[in-house]
């Protein structure tokens, strides 16, 4: 079948149609009024497995526009497999203008951490969401658990860290640790290190969460209470490093283990690319830089 | 004794549980049902069931299998909605109020701050991947207890309550004998400090000599605390150890009502003779 | 306070349905009061009713007609027709019962067993395992056994047990169910003064003594129960 070359579209700008943007745009309007609530909406199919961010590319698809740029990152690099993908799936569909600057992105769509730049206002942080739900570790019913959320029954929460205190002597949940919305909602911060969820409270920048497999969206509005859940005697704590990026040397960033040989040698990095990028350009360096590495 | 008859009147009245002095002054019941029915399509659960549960008192419901003793237990415990019939409860405020007119959130409170529920199976009670003292403090946080020390403290000493080593605080129900699940189950219900706890047939499945010592236990706490309970069994030296009054049901209805001890030893319905000429052979 | 406990017109039968609803009377127009201060003896041959009428007053058994008027914390109360919680603070507070036999609970040691009727009254634990050791001391109850549940007791240990849990608290009525059968001559004679000392502090007793040397020495009074024969033709 030859098809000629027309005027007309073969696809909808930014790839979904407009009714199910619509439909979107709804739930997303509803998350941000209830925040923390998980809303369900109609997820679509999308021309991606499960698992890639399906959720979380439904919600920029339908909140982006022309005059959008757009970053994406994947454990906070803008460079793997799936943030490459999805930035050029929007490059195409949406012929928006797409950046690795966090500074100078509208929609950031994140797997898995929140950059190290502070994000300001007028700037949404999309979250790709596999399980939305906080409860479901302890009580499987999709029925209870949203009985207990609307009852504000969250012992169980608790228990769970509880039991982290129990088998290891401290709270051991390191990412997807879990939050209170606005004194309301317990709510599951997608996979992030813990580490990210101070970012989270008060944060200027719009949220969203976006779970497709799970069908459920939620939102953190801007200056929004997010308050991790601890006990009084073993409070929250974020992830500390030992040491400074081996490349940048920044401090109190979240950084990656790098294994270098099969030796056991090893070098802790940035997991923030564009931030270690731009501190470099900027003449800071780390142990490791400028050597080897940039060979 | 006077009269042999086909009915056993060797049992003496003497030993049971004596209410606690301070709750006979109480004027009012903790609970009343009245004229609770449950019908199941034209199936009848129970039918025109009144009671009351006064503070302290145990009160002990039997009968045979769909006699609607579980029934009338779900209903007054809100766990199931009666078709007709109201329940009230006397709250720690010492209101009045109806069960069924209260928001499901503050049902739920009551549930799980000034009730207990003891199923018969274990499992129906515990979270059963989670260790022993997180079931116990569960009730603790679900209420706002958030110092783990206090909280893992409250829950050890529950479970030498129930005479569970506490050394077993970070194992798994799982790893529990049925008659141990059932102790933990029980602490798990009394650490908030309960008015009142329902129990369906808490000795059921468990071997003889288990269920003495879980009766003992029981029978120690209720009395220690001051507990108002509603047993449902089948078993009626399981009432006649524990219950103050009984309430004998057949067939949705209840059919003779009394002292445990009066009602046992000179049943007067002829199903209540039956049962206990039936049961009490020992 | 002089008759704390008046029987009137009480009658008693069973009805057995399992036996096509045959109707065994027990007793009939039983008709007597108790004093304080005394011990009033049911007497009579086996069979005719004495633990039956022991039971009513103590509202183990139900009454068919009549009134069981007892004086309980200052009011007149009909004990016939007596809610089970009113019994349950009857016996709590007014009227004391030393059973023939004790109903052993595992686990519970001899001493909180005869300690029980006192805590439930509001007596701290420790002073009621006092007075109950005291007892056990009296009754000449071998101290090795204090601490251990009464279950594998022996008769006469079992009801040494029994008695001290009946006579632990101070109910102005004491019902006394053969509470010396198993016991030897040295042990009856210690019973024979506790009752003694029952009487002198004005409260009244009624019991069942089958033997008649224990009988004499206790009873101010005996009822014979021969005269609350049912009919034959009732």
């Amino acid at each position: 079948m030859t098809m000629q070359p027309t005027d007309l579209a073969t696809y909808n700008f930014a790839y979904l149609d407009e009714q199910t943007k619509r439909m979107i745009r709804r739930a997303i309007l509803k998350a941000i009024a209830i925040p923390g609530y998980q809303v369900p909406f109609a997820s679509r199919e999308m021309p991606m497995p499960y698992g890639w961010g399906t959720g979380g590319v439904q919600v920029t698809a339908s909140i982006i526009g022309p005059d959008d740029t757009l970053k994406v990152i994947d454990q906070g690099a803008d460079d793997t497999t799936n943030a490459v993908s999805i930035r050029a799936f929007f490059a195409k569909v949406a012929e928006v203008s797409t950046t690795t600057s966090t500074a100078d992105a509208t929609i950031i769509q994140t797997r898995h951490r929140i950059p190290e730049e502070k994000l300001g206002e007028g700037q949404i942080l999309v979250y790709q969401v596999p399980i939305p739900e906080p409860l479901r570790f302890l009580e499987p019913r999709e029925t209870e658990t949203r009985k207990m959320h609307a009852l504000e029954d969250y012992g169980l929460m608790h228990v769970k860290l509880y039991e982290d205190i129990a088998r290891n002597g401290h709270i051991a949940t390191t990412y997807a640790y879990p939050v209170k919305i606005e004194g309301r909602y317990v709510m599951d911060p997608s996979p992030t290190p813990k580490f990210d969820n101070p970012k989270m409270d008060q944060s200027e920048a719009l949220q969203l969460f976006g779970a497709g497999r799970e069908k459920r969206i939620y939102a953190v509005p801007p200056y929004t209470s997010v308050v991790s859940l601890d006990f009084e005697d073993y409070p929250f704590e974020v992830n500390r490093f030992d040491q400074p990026c081996a490349l940048c040397g920044a401090e109190g960033v979240y950084l990656d283990e790098v294994v270098l040989d099969d030796r056991g040698g090893r070098m802790f990095v940035c997991s923030d690319t564009d931030h270690c990028e731009k501190r470099r350009a900027a003449g800071h360096k780390g142990t490791m830089a400028g050597g080897e590495i940039g060979q | 004794m006077t009269v042999a008859g086909s009915v056993s009147h060797i049992e003496e009245p003497v030993d049971r549980p004596a209410i606690p002095a301070a709750d006979a002054t109480e004027e009012k019941p903790l609970l009343s049902a009245s004229g609770v029915s449950k019908f199941y399509g034209s199936r009848i659960g129970c039918e025109d069931v009144s009671i009351d549960i006064w503070p302290g008192e145990v009160l002990a419901v039997v009968g045979e299998s769909g006699s609607g003793k579980t029934t009338l237990l779900n209903c007054i415990s809100t766990r199931l909605m009666p078709t007709t019939g109201t329940v009230t409860y006397r709250m720690r405020d010492g209101q009045t109020r109806d069960l069924y007119r209260m928001g499901e959130a503050e049902r739920r409170f009551l549930m799980r701050t000034d009730w207990g529920f003891v199923h018969q199976n274990p499992a129906d009670g515990l979270r059963m991947t989670v260790s022993a003292g997180a079931n116990v403090g569960e009730r603790l946080m679900a209420t706002g207890a958030r110092h783990y020390g206090d909280i893992r403290a409250t829950a050890g000493d529950w479970l030498g309550r129930v005479e569970i080593a506490e050394d077993r605080i970070d194992d798994q129900p799982r790893a529990f004998s049925g008659g141990m699940r059932q102790r933990l189950q029980i602490a798990r219900n009394l650490v908030t400090g309960p008015r009142l706890v329902f129990m369906d047939e808490p000795t059921g499945g468990l071997d003889v000599s288990v269920q003495a010592r879980l009766l003992d236990l029981l029978r120690g706490l209720v009395t220690d605390l001051g507990l108002a309970v509603v047993v449902v069994t089948h078993d009626l030296a399981v009432a006649r150890l524990l219950s103050h009054r009984m309430v004998v049901m057949k067939d949705g209805r209840v059919i003779e009502t009394g002292l445990t001890d009066r009602v046992l030893d000179d049943p007067r319905a002829p199903y209540t003779q039956l049962l206990v000429s039936s049961i009490l052979q020992a | 306070m002089a008759v704390p406990l008046i029987v009137s017109g009480v009658s008693k039968s069973f009805t057995m349905h399992l036996r096509g609803g045959v109707r065994i009377p027990v007793v009939d127009a039983v008709h007597f009061s108790i004093e304080a201060g005394q011990c009033a003896v049911l007497s009579g041959p086996s069979g005719v009713g004495k633990s039956s009428i022991l039971k009513m007053l103590y509202g183990n058994y139900a009454v068919d007609v009549g009134q069981i008027l007892i004086r309980h914390n200052g009011t007149l109360l009909d004990l016939a027709q007596a809610e089970p919680r009113q019994v349950m603070a009857v016996r709590r507070d007014t009227i004391g019962y030393v059973s023939q036999f004790l109903r052993a609970v595992p686990r519970v040691s001899a001493l909180d067993v005869a300690a029980e009727p006192l805590v439930q009254r509001g007596t701290d634990s420790d002073t009621a395992r006092r007075r109950a050791a005291d007892l056990f001391a009296r009754l000449n109850l071998p101290e090795k056994l204090w601490e251990l549940p009464p279950a594998t007791f022996s008769g006469g240990e079992q009801q040494r047990v029994n008695i001290a849990r009946g006579f632990i608290t101070d109910h102005p009525i004491l019902l006394l169910d053969e509470p010396t059968a198993s016991l030897d001559a040295a042990n009856r004679a210690v019973v024979v003064a506790m009752i003694g000392e029952k009487k002198a502090d004005g409260v009244a007793l009624l019991g069942i003594f089958h033997d008649a040397d224990l009988r004499e020495a206790v009873a101010d009074r005996i009822i014979d129960v021969t005269g609350f024969a049912p009919k034959k033709a009732a």
